[in-house]
């Protein structure tokens, strides 16, 4: 059996894709390699779906993309974080910091009074 | 890169989008094989991990912000294909839309020209009529706004509601320039507030102020219109301070109005305009009278003054200002009357029309039934796209399993749709055009041109954009939907091939062909009211001899005559014009039958008192007219000023005055009004009632009186009766008189023409509903025919069976016309029911028949059932030829 695989929240996506982005230009294949090592395959990521976000990213500003040959010796679309995408990156990990924390107060409160 | 930037490179940005999603399936499958899976399951895994590829893709044109347009781009490429693949439907489709919405458009140009565009002054809103407002009453009917000047002068006085009271009177034909050179042109004279209440700025010269219209005024100054300078002088502004002959006195041109500024009546236009004061001198009794009732009276309200307040402020002077303008002559009873008189103020930012009052309940009736056709067409459209969705489930059912999206679907089916209404609109405001001027061309008659200004407003393109969007959405919207409610597998399974076909697949086209039907009688139903009304109209005998009669009018103005003289003058142009041969006989009267002019005064036989309309008349007036006199005699030659005065009354008088009992001998008493005394007549003979102004309304109570007896000046027309040809009959009267007195100016009309000129709005009622009626009843047809041979072929295999089972060709015709019968019948009955509630909208339009008339009703239904019936007859019959062998392999 495999590990048990765990849905995406909501809008991580982008926030791993940033976080992908900060080891420097990379391509869509890698990046999808990237977060399923990191996560030592325990999140559940549809190949496909990475693609609207990396496009969305880009429209947004937060990433830029351009062309280069990858290490196969094929042409491949590169992605690289911007400043903008850099501050992004910054400031939605604090969120995401202070979420998790809130929430795991949260349920550690409650775990102490149901025992 | 800008969205449009990246748009521009779409093809480009399509080739990466694909280039990079193959890149990472491809280092997947790379992956995988090295990982040790075969080539083919290293593929198959790769693409499941990846997902619908058609999908991602769609998401990613999405994120990327220009998706809608490129989707958009692209349906409509995608419509353009497909509608070229099929011209003979896009040509039907765009043609019925073009028609209908150019219908459509313009009527709505015509109710925009006359009714809904503003006056080109500023701040028309502003402007106001003021007019009597307990009408009728003292000879003031409920269209007729005109004042007396002494009123006028009266308001301007005492009023604080307006910032500048004006009044105006136009007039058809003013004679202009000299001699030869001289024409009739349409003249206008107005007050000294006009041209700076309306806050007009001349074009070249300047306009009248104040100063121009005092009292007794001897400088005459005109100002001419736009196209009237540009017609008669160039448009060279030295046409300012040249002189121009106007009714034979000289005038200096003062300046021109604005390019757009017609004039404050819609529907007619004017040459020149005078101040009033120079008519003071030709007419003076015109600016005194206090019976008169000829200056239209506007005003601008003050800033900040609303209409209602004027309006109350009007009605609260009114007392005051009809009493110091009390007419003299009167009985107390009419000066009663004349007291209760009210003054109010009502919108006029859009100016005044005749044609408005006339034809408003029309055109907003001919709006309605060329929306209603438009409807039907719809239909069809919606029909023919239902049955092409149909064709193509199963393209749909394919596009939705590769993952396209259902509402990508109704899109793409709408962009059909919205090419077909676009094209539609953009045809059919180009044939609103043609239309409108063809129904002005319609109006248009000998007397009578109306002058409308029909350029293209943003009223009208906003219109014709909704009316087209309007129409997209209802032959566009059934189609759209049914292509996304496909069922992938189904659709894919079963396209074409069961034997039999569920009856609720049809029920858009069932439902669709039952509006059309409904539709159609309501339009059938008006178009037989009103050509009924016009026939009835027609073929009314108006009790007088309308074929063969000519109508001349006699202008003596140049003749310089005395008036004791006029009178002789009068006989005697009736006996020259008897002399010629041609002519079987002539009389003089002083009003033309059914041309809306109308003469009445009080009466009073004992203690019965009445109005009784009042003509002068030479003897022989009623043996040229043909109407009987069924009792007593006609006026003789013996019946002069001096003798006792005899009258000729109608039987309607008879009636209301006498109660009906023998009335020769017997005498009654006219009540006194200016330059008509007090008179008492006695009564020589009786004749048939006759329509009086119009041929809608009952005789009312009339009387004839010798014309040699008229206290009012002479009279001023003849009705002249011949075999021979009118045109050449009127041609030898004007060279027989013109020899004889060269000065007298004479005009010539047919009497029947003019009759039947009065009768413009039902004839063009009577043939645009006709018209629009056929139309209706044959797009219904063809809609009925459609769905029905649609539904014959998809029953192919069923009808097959029934035949190799023994069913008889009269059998199969018998199931085909039971399913169309029940459709025409349900529609017939759905349309009756809202013809009876939308004939009363129509009810003061028609003429001798009921809205409810039942002939007319069952009429329509038949033809509609039997034209219906047809329909659905010519594809029920190719079924029961069908072979039953061919029918059942077909697929």
């Amino acid at each position: 059996m495999d590990t048990p695989r765990s849905d995406l929240p909501q809008g991580t996506l982008d926030l791993l894709i940033l976080k992908v982005a900060t080891l420097g230009p990379i391509h869509g294949y890698a990046i999808a390699q990237r977060i399923q090592q990191i996560s030592r395959d325990a999140l559940l990521v549809q190949q496909g779906s990475l693609y609207p976000a990396l496009h969305r990213l880009e429209n947004r500003g937060l990433l830029a993309a351009e062309w280069k040959e990858s290490e196969t010796g094929r042409e491949a679309k590169f992605y690289r974080l911007t400043a903008k995408g850099r501050r992004q990156l910054k400031s939605e990990t604090e969120d995401w910091h202070r979420l998790s924390a809130a929430v795991g107060l949260i349920l550690r409160l409650s775990d102490g009074e149901s025992s | 890169m800008t969205w449009w930037q990246r748009l521009w490179r779409k093809r480009d940005q399509e080739e990466r989008l694909d280039r990079e999603l193959r890149f990472h399936l491809e280092s997947r499958i790379a992956d995988n094989i090295r990982a040790g899976m075969s080539e083919e399951e290293a593929r198959r895994h790769a693409r499941l991990e990846f997902g619908g590829i058609e999908g991602v893709k769609e998401e990613c044109r999405e994120a990327r912000g220009t998706a809608w347009v490129e989707a958009t781009v692209q349906d409509i490429r995608f419509s353009l294909r497909l509608l070229r693949k099929t011209p003979a439907f896009t040509v039907a489709a765009v043609c019925t839309l073009a028609l209908g919405i150019g219908a459509n458009t313009a009527i709505f140009q015509l109710l925009d020209a006359v009714r809904l565009r503003n006056l080109p002054v500023p701040n028309p809103e502003q402007l106001a009529r003021i007019q009597i407002r307990n009408g009728p009453g003292f000879g003031i009917t409920k269209d007729f706004y005109a004042l007396t000047y002494p009123l006028l002068e009266q308001i301007r006085l005492h009023q604080h509601a307006f910032s500048g009271v004006f009044g105006w009177r136009s007039y058809d034909d003013v004679r202009f320039g000299e001699g030869a050179q001289a024409r009739r042109v349409r003249g206008l004279l107005v007050n000294g507030e006009l041209f700076p209440a309306l806050e007009l700025r001349p074009a070249a010269g300047r306009l009248f102020n104040r100063e121009d219209d005092r009292p007794g005024c001897t400088a005459s100054g005109v100002v001419l219109s736009y196209p009237f300078w540009q017609s008669q002088f160039g448009g060279r502004t030295s046409a300012i301070g040249s002189k121009v002959m106007i009714l034979d006195r000289p005038y200096e041109v003062v300046g021109v109005t604005p390019a757009r500024f017609s004039g404050l009546e819609v529907g007619t236009k004017f040459d020149i305009a005078a101040p009033v004061c120079t008519a003071a001198s030709a007419s003076p009794e015109d600016f005194t009278r206090r019976d008169f009732f000829w200056v239209t009276v506007m005003g601008r309200l003050k800033r900040g003054m609303s209409l209602r307040r004027a309006s109350d402020q009007l009605q609260a002077i009114s007392p005051g200002i009809l009493e110091a303008t009390l007419p003299s002559g009167y009985s107390a009873k009419v000066l009663e009357n004349y007291r209760k008189l009210r003054l109010e103020a009502v919108p006029a930012g859009n100016g005044i029309s005749s044609l408005r009052d006339q034809y408003d309940t029309s055109l907003w009736l001919l709006l309605g039934i060329t929306g209603l056709v438009l409807l039907i067409a719809c239909a069809n459209l919606g029909n023919l796209m239902l049955a092409r969705a149909s064709v193509r489930q199963r393209e749909f059912a394919v596009r939705l399993a590769l993952g396209a999206s259902r509402g990508r679907l109704i899109r793409q089916s709408l962009a059909e749709s919205l090419l077909l209404a676009a094209a539609g609109g953009a045809l059919g405001l180009g044939l609103a055009r043609a239309l409108s001027q063809s129904i002005i061309w319609f109006l248009t008659t000998e007397n009578d041109a109306p002058q409308l200004d029909l350029s293209t407003d943003w009223r009208m393109l906003a219109f014709t954009a909704a009316v087209a969007m309007l129409a997209c959405m209802i032959f566009g919207l059934a189609p759209a939907l049914r292509s996304s409610q496909t069922e992938p597998g189904a659709a894919i399974k079963s396209g074409g091939r069961s034997l039999t076909e569920g009856r609720e697949r049809f029920s858009a086209q069932r439902v669709l062909v039952v509006v059309q039907i409904s539709v159609s009688l309501v339009l059938v139903v008006g178009a037989l009211l009103f050509v009924g009304s016009f026939r009835n109209l027609m073929t009314l005998d108006p009790g007088f001899r309308e074929k063969g009669i000519l109508l001349a009018f006699f202008d003596t103005s140049r003749l310089k005559l005395p008036d004791a003289q006029a009178k002789s003058f009068e006989r005697q142009l009736l006996e020259e014009v008897r002399s010629i041969p041609q002519v079987e006989a002539a009389a003089t009267t002083t009003n033309i039958l059914i041309d809306g002019g109308s003469w009445s005064l009080g009466v009073r036989a004992g203690s019965v008192e009445d109005v009784s309309k009042f003509t002068w008349v030479s003897p022989g007036h009623f043996k040229t007219l043909e109407t009987p006199l069924l009792a007593g005699r006609d006026f003789s030659e013996t019946d002069t000023a001096t003798s006792p005065k005899v009258a000729i009354v109608n039987q309607t008088f008879v009636r209301r005055v006498f109660g009906g009992v023998n009335p020769i001998g017997r005498t009654f008493r006219t009540s006194p009004e200016p330059n008509y005394p007090a008179t008492e007549y006695q009564i020589v003979g009786v004749i048939k009632d006759t329509r009086y102004y119009n041929l809608r309304d009952q005789p009312p109570p009339m009387s004839y009186a010798p014309a040699d007896q008229f206290p009012a000046g002479s009279a001023s027309a003849m009705y002249i009766r011949s075999s021979a040809p009118l045109a050449a009959l009127s041609s030898a009267i004007q060279r027989r008189l013109t020899a004889s007195h060269p000065e007298l100016g004479m005009e010539f009309r047919v009497f029947q023409k003019q009759i039947e000129d009065t009768l413009m709005r039902e004839r063009l009622m009577a043939a645009l509903s006709g018209f629009f009626g056929a139309l209706a009843v044959l797009l219904a047809t063809i809609g009925l025919y459609g769905v029905i041979a649609y539904l014959v072929v998809r029953r192919r295999n069923e009808i097959g069976i029934r035949m190799a089972l023994g069913a008889s060709r009269a059998q199969v015709v018998g199931l085909i016309m039971k399913d169309a019968a029940l459709l025409v019948a349900i529609g017939v009955a759905i349309g009756a029911v809202c013809s009876l509630a939308l004939a009363q909208t129509a009810a003061s339009l028609l003429f001798g028949l009921k809205t409810y008339d039942p002939l007319t009703f069952l009429a329509a239904a038949l033809a509609l059932a039997a034209v219906a019936g047809l329909g659905s007859y010519l594809p029920a019959r190719r079924a029961s030829r069908l072979d039953p062998m061919t029918a059942l392999r077909y697929e």
